[in-house]
C-alpha cells in the first residue's frame, strides 16, 4: 500500500529528474516500490540481484538518464565490487534509497548481523551517507539527491524502522 | 577460431555500432583492434556486460550490442531473465562462448561442460537465441542488427590468448567518449 511518505519520496526523484529505477524488494520498502512502479515519469526495471541493478543503472545513466537503486543493506555485501569498480570508478552518480534493517524495532535478529556492518562498509567506501530516523528527516532527500548528481559518486540514504513507522 | 578471431571477425559489423564490452581480454582485444568511442570497455565488475547493455538499450534508440563471455554470464545468469522480462528490439547479447574462464588462464567453465547457455536463455523467456559456430559470428551479428528483435547469440569457438596490452585510458573519459556518441 503507497503511503504519504512514498509517495512524497517519488515527488523528490521526479523533481530531480530520476527517470530510471531498479529495486530489490524490502518489506520496509514495499510502498515506495509500489510508489516507482506506478509513476510513468520513472522507467522500473526489477533486478535479482543488486549488482545486476548497479548495471543496468550504469547503462541507463550512459543513455542520458538519471538513475537510482531502491535496496536493502544487506546489499552492501553484495555490492561493494560493483560500487568500486563500475559506479566510482567510472563517476556514474547513484543515489541508493536503502531500508535499514536491522535497527532498533526489527524482529529478525539475523538483520542485525549485516546492519552492524552497513555503516562500516559505507564509510570504509567513502560513500556519503545520510541516516532516516525520524519522519522530517526525508526533507533531506531532495537536496542529497542535487548532491549526487553534482558530485557524480552513489550516495547512501539508509531509512530505518523508525523513520518507516513515524512517518504518515 | 579463438575468442580473439572472432572479435577481429566482428569489426567490420560492430565498429559503428555501439558496443558494451566484456571485462579483461575481450575489451582489450576490442581496444587493440579497432578502438572507437562507440566502444564502452569494462575494466573491472565481471559479469555485468549484460545489464549495461540492456540499461543502455532500454533508456534510448540506438542498437546496442553487449558483447560477453560465458564465465561472465554465468557470474550473473539471472540477467538473462532479466533481458526476457524487459524486451527491446534494439538489444543484441553476444556470449562468445569458449567454455573457458580466459582472462584468468583458461580454467573451464561448466558451460564448456554440460551447462547449455542457449537452452538456460530459452528457459528464462529469450525469443530469439541463436547458437552458431564461431565463423557465423558476424554474419549472424549482422542479421541481428538488420532484424530489429531483441537477440540472443551464443557464439561457440575454441578458447585461448593472444597477448594484448592493458588498457590505459581514464574509465571517465572511456565513458564521456561513449556518452556522446550515444547522444550523437
Amino acid at each position: 500500500m503507497v503511503k504519504a511518505i512514498d509517495t512524497r519520496i517519488v515527488d523528490d526523484l521526479v523533481r530531480n529528474e530520476i527517470s530510471f529505477a531498479t529495486t530489490v524488494p524490502c518489506k520496509q520498502l514495499a510502498g515506495v516500490i509500489e510508489a516507482v512502479d506506478n509513476n510513468n515519469r520513472i522507467m522500473h526495471v526489477p533486478s535479482n540481484k543488486e549488482d545486476e541493478g548497479m548495471g543496468l543503472c550504469a547503462g541507463a545513466y550512459m543513455g542520458g538518464k538519471r538513475p537510482c537503486i531502491i535496496m536493502q543493506n544487506t546489499a552492501i555485501g553484495v555490492v561493494i565490487n560493483t560500487l568500486a569498480t563500475l559506479i566510482q570508478y567510472y563517476q556514474i552518480p547513484l543515489p541508493m534509497l536503502i531500508s535499514y534493517r536491522g535497527e532498533i524495532g526489527e524482529k529478525v535478529a539475523c538483520q542485525v548481523e549485516m546492519a552492524v556492518h552497513t555503516k562500516a562498509l559505507l564509510n570504509q567506501l567513502a560513500i556519503p551517507t545520510y541516516h532516516f530516523h525520524n519522519a522530517e528527516d526525508v526533507d533531506e532527500l531532495d537536496g542529497i539527491l542535487k548532491y549526487t548528481q553534482m558530485c557524480k559518486k552513489p550516495t547512501a540514504i539508509l531509512t530505518d524502522a523508525s523513520f518507516w513507522s513515524s512517518a504518515q | 577460431m579463438i575468442r580473439s578471431d572472432v572479435l577481429k571477425s566482428l569489426i567490420p559489423v560492430i565498429s559503428d555500432q555501439l558496443v558494451v564490452c566484456n571485462i579483461g581480454l575481450p575489451s582489450q582485444e576490442l581496444f587493440m583492434f579497432d578502438d572507437q568511442p562507440s566502444n564502452f570497455y569494462m575494466l573491472g565488475t565481471m559479469g555485468l556486460s549484460s545489464s549495461i547493455g540492456l540499461g543502455l538499450a532500454l533508456v534510448q534508440p540506438k542498437k546496442v550490442i553487449a558483447i560477453d563471455g560465458d564465465g561472465s554470464v554465468l557470474t550473473n545468469l539471472a540477467s538473462l531473465s532479466t533481458i526476457a522480462n524487459n524486451d527491446c528490439g534494439n538489444y543484441i547479447l553476444l556470449i562468445i562462448d569458449n567454455g573457458s574462464y580466459g582472462s584468468t588462464g583458461d580454467q573451464p567453465t561448466y558451460a564448456g561442460r554440460k551447462t547449455s547457455l542457449a537452452a538456460v536463455a530459452k528457459a528464462c523467456g529469450c525469443e530469439n537465441v541463436v547458437e552458431c559456430d564461431a565463423v557465423e559470428t558476424a554474419a549472424t551479428v549482422k542479421a541481428a542488427l538488420d532484424a530489429d528483435q531483441m537477440t540472443v547469440i551464443i557464439a561457440k569457438c575454441q578458447s585461448g590468448n593472444i597477448d594484448v596490452p592493458v588498457i590505459e585510458m581514464n574509465p571517465v573519459m572511456i565513458r564521456e567518449r561513449f556518452m556522446a556518441e550515444v547522444r550523437r
